[in-house]
């Protein structure tokens, strides 16, 4: 008995039923910004929702590539959409499990001649059923050293990225500039990957709401001349060397923190309410280096530092 | 004559598709997957040569395929089969084990006897296959 193929199909019920529409949510209220980021992927969603209704409505047998790749600077949020595309795609049956599984270099690349070929193959089998995230996918070609074990497991990649398109999909991310000269000496990435998606940065406002997001999650929160010396410390923070967006800012907070506590301990003289527990005040954040200039500055007057001084110094960036 | 060892060995031959379904139940059990092969059917038998190592943390059966697959290139003309190895306390033994490639002919066993004392015979069986030394039996 041949199964006859629908002839039309409510496609507002099938974004419902397929629960991308919570996806989708999810993403606008979880993510601040990202706003070209959210656009690509309600794109992306919309054409996969439309190329699932032609298959079954048999219009269209080839699976879609699915292959994608993130570039922007570090912090922009890349591994979070990573894990809300693979929800995504696993809504939509483009993959079966719908796991993220996380790697860099190291973990595809062996150390020695045949050590790269059964690693690679590893990760790929871990990922078969979910997304493999490749993260600073340029490393994998490294073309000053002609001997590097990483052109093999660019080859093997490849060829499980071409012949098992249904079990996982590949998304390589990385920075902007350095992508793209990876794609030009790389062909074979390029035309396999059909999504390119741009990460920008995040705007000073923008990095201030996430702060406070962050903190809310656990439970604590500023007060406003925190709040003040928070900004101040995102707009300074932002003109320093190895500035990861929110990455930079979870750090501060997580060393706020730790101020805070020390503060509370060596203040307290009675029992503590759950109000001050919870409050950073603005002494927590601005006892941060990157107000006085930065690591840098410390650099210089690292050497006169005592072991003591360092370990201060550690705490208080 | 077919050789008829573990589960589904009366079924006419599993496809890739009856595989993954199989090795993905035995996944979401939690049960580790491996592949094996042998070019020695004899039933006690038990230890067939590993193809890799068991696949304890993938998730997905399409992983086992792509092993089965790759042990095929390799080892085409030999027995393949896929077991499932449950390791929860109080069991740590194989709940499944299915053969997914045989050989292209494969000749079967003869009856062995075995003259013992007095007028007693001990029987045993022996495959016609291990006649030839390992690597040229198939």
């Amino acid at each position: 008995m041949d199964n006859p193929c629908p002839t039309h199909i409510d496609l507002a019920a099938a974004f419902e039923e397929s629960g991308v529409r919570d996806v989708l949510r999810e993403l606008d209220d979880t993510l601040i910004g990202l706003e070209p980021v959210k656009s690509r992927i309600r794109e992306t969603a919309a054409l996969l929702l439309v190329d699932k209704a032609r298959r079954e409505m048999g219009l269209a047998t080839e699976t879609p590539t699915l292959h994608m790749s993130f570039t922007g600077n570090p912090g922009t949020g890349k591994t979070t959409v990573a894990l809300k595309m693979a929800d995504l795609l696993h809504r939509l049956g483009y993959v079966r499990k719908g796991h993220l599984v996380t790697v860099t270099r190291d973990d595809l690349v062996g150390q020695y001649i045949g050590h790269t070929a059964p690693k690679t193959k590893e990760v790929l089998k871990k990922a078969m059923g979910g997304v493999l995230f490749i993260d600073e996918a340029y490393y994998l070609y490294r073309p000053e050293n002609e001997r590097d074990y990483g052109q093999e497991a660019i080859e093997i990649l490849l060829q499980v990225m071409e012949n098992n398109r249904d079990d996982l999909v590949v998304i390589l991310a990385g920075y902007g500039d350095r992508m793209d000269r990876f794609f030009a000496s790389n062909p074979g990435f390029r035309s396999r990957i059909a999504h390119h998606i741009e990460f920008p940065d995040y705007t000073d406002p923008e990095l201030l709401h996430i702060s406070e997001r962050m903190l809310d999650a656990q439970n604590y929160r500023l007060d406003d001349a925190a709040r003040a010396a928070m900004a101040e410390y995102i707009a300074a923070r932002r003109r320093q060397p190895h500035f990861a967006n929110a990455r930079s800012v979870r750090n501060a907070l997580d060393r706020a923190r730790l101020r805070q506590a020390n503060r509370l301990f060596n203040e307290a003289k009675g029992p503590i309410d759950v109000g001050r527990l919870s409050l950073i005040t603005e002494p927590d954040i601005r006892a941060s280096r990157v107000f006085r200039g930065g690591l840098d500055v410390d650099r210089m007057n690292g050497d006169r530092l005592d072991a003591q001084g360092a370990n201060r110094q550690a705490a208080a960036e | 004559m077919k050789l008829r060892q573990g589960q589904f060995s009366f079924l006419p031959d599993l496809s890739d598709d009856d595989i993954r379904v199989q090795a993905q139940y035995a996944i979401d059990n939690g049960w580790a997957v491996s592949v094996e092969y042998t070019d020695d059917p004899h039933p006690r038998n038990t230890y067939w040569e590993m193809w890799g190592h068991p696949m304890f943390d993938n998730p997905d059966a399409a992983a086992v395929v792509f092993e089965v697959n790759e042990c095929r290139k390799e080892h085409g003309g030999k027995y393949i089969r896929v077991i499932a190895f449950d390791a929860s306390p109080g069991w740590e033994s194989i709940r499944m084990s299915f053969i997914v490639n045989r050989p292209a002919t494969e000749p079967g066993f003869r009856l062995v006897r075995q003259e013992a004392e007095g007028r007693s015979v001990r029987y045993t069986i022996e495959s016609y296959a291990v006649r030839e030394p390992e690597g040229a039996r198939y």
